[in-house]
């Protein structure tokens, strides 16, 4: 925290003796920030982006885990999908957003669609690593209870997974936050893309500095989040 | 009563290969009614292979298990099992673990976690049912693991090696406590142990295996201190006797 004092403080400094237009001093950020952040523009390119994010983030959830607890599951599954994830995982994705919007087209269908194709590899193999760590006897144990398969999938595996479940989670969420900008710059220039795009074209380098921030500290707040879960879940982690 | 001992588990010339590895061959054995049966034998016999054909987790490649009569197909109600690590759900409380098998089995909330409570408080748990496994001592969890097999009130409970992961103290209080289980319960247990005292100081039969692969060796039935004070079992002769007669036929098995 002090550190991000100090650092805060030479910023303020160098933006002071105007080193460079790029970077205007820190105080002059924030009262930019100040001025645009109940305009209407903003709102809307804040609602617009977290709309987009929260779809994608949200389908890349719900398809990642359960695909990957099956992954872990089943060696098939595993053999016909892992490949694939591994690729997409190491694979600029950007490159493909152009292939999407030629599928998807320019709206928000294929911004949503990059998000969680951003997120979604990590959450796929955390989970996956999560249910092959599982303790043997304690599927045996619900088995010989009587578990039906779901019952196994939500009683057992999921929770026996839960930690690496919520660390790809995390991870897929700042993949996300990637996933979402490049998506508003280069598909359609709407959101925070569309802020970026003008402030940055037309040198409004404390207005461009001002958005910059705001999108960092709520990726910040919320990964810190999801590593509050994990830490909440850390007791068992080491004890499955 | 006619005097013939009803069987409570049969298991009938069962062979279980794993790939190139036969571990059981041609098996048969009968477990009776309302009695403690061990399974001794040396270690990678398969014994337990055995109890897991048994509770059904594994097929057999040959032969047939029968409970009660009918034939095993996969885990049933009619059977519960304790396991040597213990299986407990480290992100559940004690409650929820004993109550286990009941809410898989869809009883209500409040009916199986009042069951619970019972055996709870049978084991010895009282006052931890809110704590976690990991908060727990060796000999706690597998209490926990012992009051969830009980609480689904099964006909058959099998054990595999439960006592071998807690230290020598509690286990002995664990010997005598599960020769109270088997007074009471009237239930049928199936025990796998290593200890050789173990195994005749709690049952009433006990069955030798060969090594791999494994068939019944002998079948031996301790008579006489069965009904005796528990303290003095570890001082009766005949006691003495099966634990040395044992150790005689093991013997040549060992390194
Ligand atoms: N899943 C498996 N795949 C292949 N071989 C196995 C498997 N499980 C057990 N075996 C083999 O079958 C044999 C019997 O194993 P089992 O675990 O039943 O023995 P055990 O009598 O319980 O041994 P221990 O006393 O050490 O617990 C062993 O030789 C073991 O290597
Ligand atoms: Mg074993």
């Amino acid at each position: 925290m002090s550190s991000l004092i100090l650092w805060g403080l030479l910023w303020e400094f160098v933006g002071q003796i105007e080193l460079t237009f790029f970077l205007p001093p820190l105080s002059a950020i924030f009262s930019t920030l100040m001025e645009i952040g109940g305009t209407k523009p903003f709102i809307k390119a804040l609602q617009e982006t977290a709309h987009a994010f929260s779809i994608g983030t949200l389908s890349a959830i719900l398809i990642g885990v359960p695909t990957g607890i099956l992954m872990g599951k089943s060696r098939l599954i595993d053999e016909l999908l892992l490949p694939w994830v591994n690729l997409f995982l190491s694979a600029p994705l950007t490159a493909l957003v152009p292939v999407l919007m030629v599928l998807f087209g320019f709206g928000l269908k294929a911004i949503i669609i990059t998000t969680t194709l951003f997120a979604i590899w990590i959450i796929v193999l955390n989970s996956r690593a999560g249910v092959m760590q599982i303790n043997q006897s304690l599927v045996e144990m619900s088995r010989s209870f009587g578990a039906s398969p779901l019952a196994a999938f939500t009683k057992i595996y999921f929770w026996a997974a839960l930690p690496e479940i919520l660390g790809g989670v995390r991870i897929g969420f700042i993949r996300a936050v990637k996933g979402v900008i490049i998506g508003q710059l280069l598909i359609s220039i709407v959101g925070f893309g569309s802020l970026f795009e003008l402030y940055a074209s037309n040198f409004l380098m404390s207005h461009f500095w001002a958005v910059l921030i705001v999108l960092f500290a709520l990726s910040f707040v919320i990964a810190e989040f999801l590593a509050y879960l994990e830490r909440r879940v850390e007791y068992y982690a080491a004890r499955r | 009563m006619t005097g013939r001992i009803e069987n409570a588990v049969t298991v009938h010339n069962v062979s279980k290969s794993y790939g190139d590895v036969e571990a059981l061959r041609d098996l048969s054995l009968d477990f009776p009614r309302g009695q403690l049966t061990s399974l001794l034998g040396p270690s990678g016999c398969g014994k337990t292979t055995l109890l897991k054909i048994i509770a059904g987790l594994l097929p057999a490649s040959s032969g047939e298990v029968f409970i009660n009569g009918t034939p095993v197909t996969g885990p049933g109600a009619d059977r519960a099992f304790v396991f040597q690590d213990f299986a407990l759900m480290p992100w559940a409380t004690v409650l929820r673990n004993v109550a286990f098998g009941l809410e898989l089995r869809g009883v209500s909330r409040s009916e199986r976690e009042a069951i619970a409570e019972k055996y709870i408080i049978e084991v010895g748990l009282k006052g931890f049912e809110h704590s976690f496994p990991h908060e727990l001592s060796g000999g706690m969890r597998q209490r926990v693991g012992l009051a969830r097999a009980l609480s689904v009130d099964a006909d058959v409970l099998l054990m595999d090696e439960p006592f071998s992961a807690v230290d020598e103290q509690t286990r002995r209080k664990f010997q005598e406590d599960l020769l109270g289980l088997v007074q009471n319960e009237n239930k049928t247990f199936l025990f796998v142990t290593h200890s050789i005292e173990e195994a005749v100081y709690v049952s009433d039969q006990i069955a030798i295996l060969l090594p791999r692969p494994s068939r019944v060796m002998e079948v031996i039935r301790p008579s006489g201190f069965r009904d005796r004070d528990v303290n003095s079992i570890r001082r009766d002769p005949e006691y003495l006797d099966i634990v040395d007669r044992i150790w005689a036929s093991l013997k040549s098995y060992v390194e």
